[in-house]
């Protein structure tokens, strides 16, 4: 197992040095002259523009560049906003747990609903249910969440009025934060009411990020439950006299379970690409949201950093993936 | 002697076979039938559409549409803040969503498939470098590679179209790999290989063939999240710009009126949605005619 560990975290490494290269080059391959991009300036004397240029390193060659880039992002150096000046290694650790607490209801959401919908979909297969659940399942995977999210607003927000719109919690409330979470630092402050506004602003955006991998994991769970079901130990435990929701819930839905968490740690990425567009659309602070402003506003030094710190992050889940997939199943160990 | 032939069926042909399959799945046939609608409509679109989609009406700004209260009969979908028609954007939307779908299929399936070949065929070396460059696209979440991209390469949609057929390559490579290594070693391309046919031969014509099936099936997502994606881009600002009437484009703009105007956010999307839909659909009916594997369930 140690071994299979091992070796999956060798073969991160050419990834994360060519993560590294592309986050690296993309400021150099940007239109317009760096210096000009990171300064943010508009106008620059020449004397100003060869100083910056040696402040910044640019005057060096390529590969002593990169080298000293490379050696920055194992001291944890990520660069610094060229608007705020802020470190992009702290913004994105205030901004991610805003990410993660959408993400995680999201999934937990999809995976409440996904599975047992697949799984009755299996059980009642070929009738009007089965194929009910399925052509929902496939309008929610064809959806552009980003027309989904405000058809939601205009109806729930505008018209019935019960959500807000945008933000993490009302204005009412502010306490500090202590673990970014606003669900649980909410409770922590004690105010009342404070925890029920933070649900309020979550329903919306985490039914539209979950409105993807919910229909995924309903069709993994299906034709996954279907291949179990036509399985010998399944006759088996029929035969034997055991209740349908005995066969069907612990005996059929362990083994197409498999396949299935393979899918949900596939969606991680989902996810993020689609924390993107809901965080834009209902104000989420997170660092989709932080990204796209960074791509609007031109601080080419927080997309670079944050391209980067993305991808880390959705290098380290996949690997943990890999490695519980690993236990679950221990003949892809090799 | 005509008279002691026996009768034997022909076998059906390829085609027919297919058609059998596919015809099968209802939703298939039926999502078939929507996009030739929406391909007809979008060919069509001056001779079908009742106005210009760059056309202003001063007179009718954010009129409802025709069904509501104070629509009128020529915007059958209502106008848009700057009193253009609805519907004929819509139209004229159909060839850009589909234009895009093409162009980055096409790209995406020429490129992945011969680099996957290459790969798969040759292994080694090339293989290990390919595979690992890919692993480095799939790092990326692909809609914010995507967006970074367009940043690099500028607003628009041509950028859009390079920066998403990027962005889908690793999974053609993947796939055309994983299918040409399990052809490889089958009797029928050692047989050609011992026959004298060469590389390219094997590679094109002996083995390309035989790994079409999950390709065709890949290719038919691919267009539907090419679509999904380019909207995407489109409404963050990225994609194509105003006033280009794309689905996408066109729901960015309609943004700020959604507690005022509904029609204007609901019939893009509406849009985008059913020729997704009828798109997945199609593809669920290939996967079914097309995949052995997959043809008893």
């Amino acid at each position: 197992m140690l071994r299979f560990i091992f070796g999956r975290l060798l073969v991160l490494i050419p990834t994360f040095i060519g993560v590294s290269i592309i986050a690296f080059a993309f400021i150099r391959l940007l239109p317009g002259d760096p210096v000009m991009l990171m300064s943010g300036e508009r106008v620059m004397a020449p004397e100003r523009h060869a100083q910056i240029m040696a402040e910044l390193g640019l005057d060096r060659p390529m590969y002593i560049q990169y080298f000293d880039y490379l050696v920055g992002l194992l001291q944890g150096d990520f660069g610094k906003s060229i608007i705020s000046k802020r470190s992009v290694l702290t913004d994105f650790l205030t901004l991610f747990p805003a990410t993660v607490e959408l993400s995680f209801c999201a999934i937990v959401l999809a995976v409440a609903l996904g599975i047992p919908a697949g799984m009755l979909a299996a059980v009642k297969r070929g009738t009007w249910l089965d194929q009910t659940i399925m052509g929902t399942a496939l309008v929610g995977y064809s959806m552009p969440i980003f027309w989904w999210g405000l058809l939601l607003i205009i109806f729930f927000s505008g018209y019935l009025g019960w959500t807000p719109v945008s933000g993490r919690i009302s204005l009412m409330y502010f306490f500090k934060p202590v673990t970014g979470f606003m669900l649980i630092d909410s409770l922590i402050s004690g105010q009342a009411g404070a925890f029920k506004s933070a649900v309020t602003y979550l329903i919306l955006p985490t039914i539209v990020l979950a409105t993807i991998p919910l229909a995924v994991i309903a069709r993994q769970t299906r034709s996954a439950m279907l291949e179990v079901l036509g399985e010998d130990y399944v006759r088996t435990a029929r035969s034997k006299g055991l209740s349908p929701f005995r066969v069907v819930g612990l005996h059929a839905l362990r083994n197409a379970m498999i396949p299935v968490i393979t899918t949900i740690g596939l969606q991680i990425g989902v996810l993020l690409a689609g924390a993107i567009l809901t965080e834009s659309i209902f104000s989420w602070p997170g660092i989709g949201k932080w990204m796209v402003d960074s791509v609007f506003k031109r601080d080419y030094a927080v997309v670079q950093g944050g391209l980067l710190l993305i991808a880390a992050v959705i290098m380290i889940v996949n690997l943990v993936v890999d490695v519980l997939y690993g236990l679950v199943n221990p003949r892809i160990r090799r | 002697m005509a008279a002691t032939e026996t009768k034997t069926a022909a076998p059906p042909s390829g085609l027919a076979e297919f058609w059998f399959y596919f015809s099968r799945n209802r939703g298939a046939v039926l999502g078939l039938g929507i996009f030739l609608v929406i391909l007809c409509l979008a060919i069509a679109a001056p001779l079908v559409a009742p106005h210009s989609p760059s056309e202003q009406n001063r007179a009718a700004l954010l009129l409802p549409p025709v069904f509501a209260k104070g629509g009128q009969l020529t915007y059958l979908m209502g106008t848009d803040p700057v009193g253009r028609d609805i519907l004929s954007r819509l139209i004229y939307g159909a060839r850009f969503s589909l234009f895009i779908g093409l162009v980055v299929v096409s790209l995406s399936v020429i490129s992945g498939v011969l680099v996957g070949l290459v790969a798969g065929y040759f292994r080694g070396r090339v293989d290990t470098v390919i595979m690992r460059l890919m692993d480095i696209v799939l790092a990326f979440p692909s809609l914010l590679l995507a967006l970074v991209l367009v940043a690099v390469l500028g607003p628009g949609l041509v950028n859009a179209m390079i920066a998403i057929s990027l962005v889908n390559l690793p999974h053609f490579v993947r796939l055309t790999r994983a299918s040409v290594m399990t052809e490889r070693t089958k009797d029928y391309v050692i047989g050609s290989q011992v026959a004298g046919a060469g590389t390219l031969r094997l590679m094109f014509m002996t083995i390309l063939p035989n790994c079409l099936a999950p390709l065709i099936v890949q290719a038919t997502l691919a267009f539907s999240a090419a679509i999904l994606d380019a909207a995407a881009l489109g409404f963050l600002g990225m994609g194509a710009q105003p006033p280009t009437p794309e689905w996408g484009t066109m729901l960015a703009e309609a943004r700020e009126f959604i507690q005022r105007a509904w029609w204007v956010v609901t019939f893009p999307g509406l849009a985008i949605l059913i020729t997704v839909l009828a798109i997945n659909l199609m593809g669920d009916g290939l996967r079914d005619a097309l995949d052995p594997k997959l043809k008893r369930s």
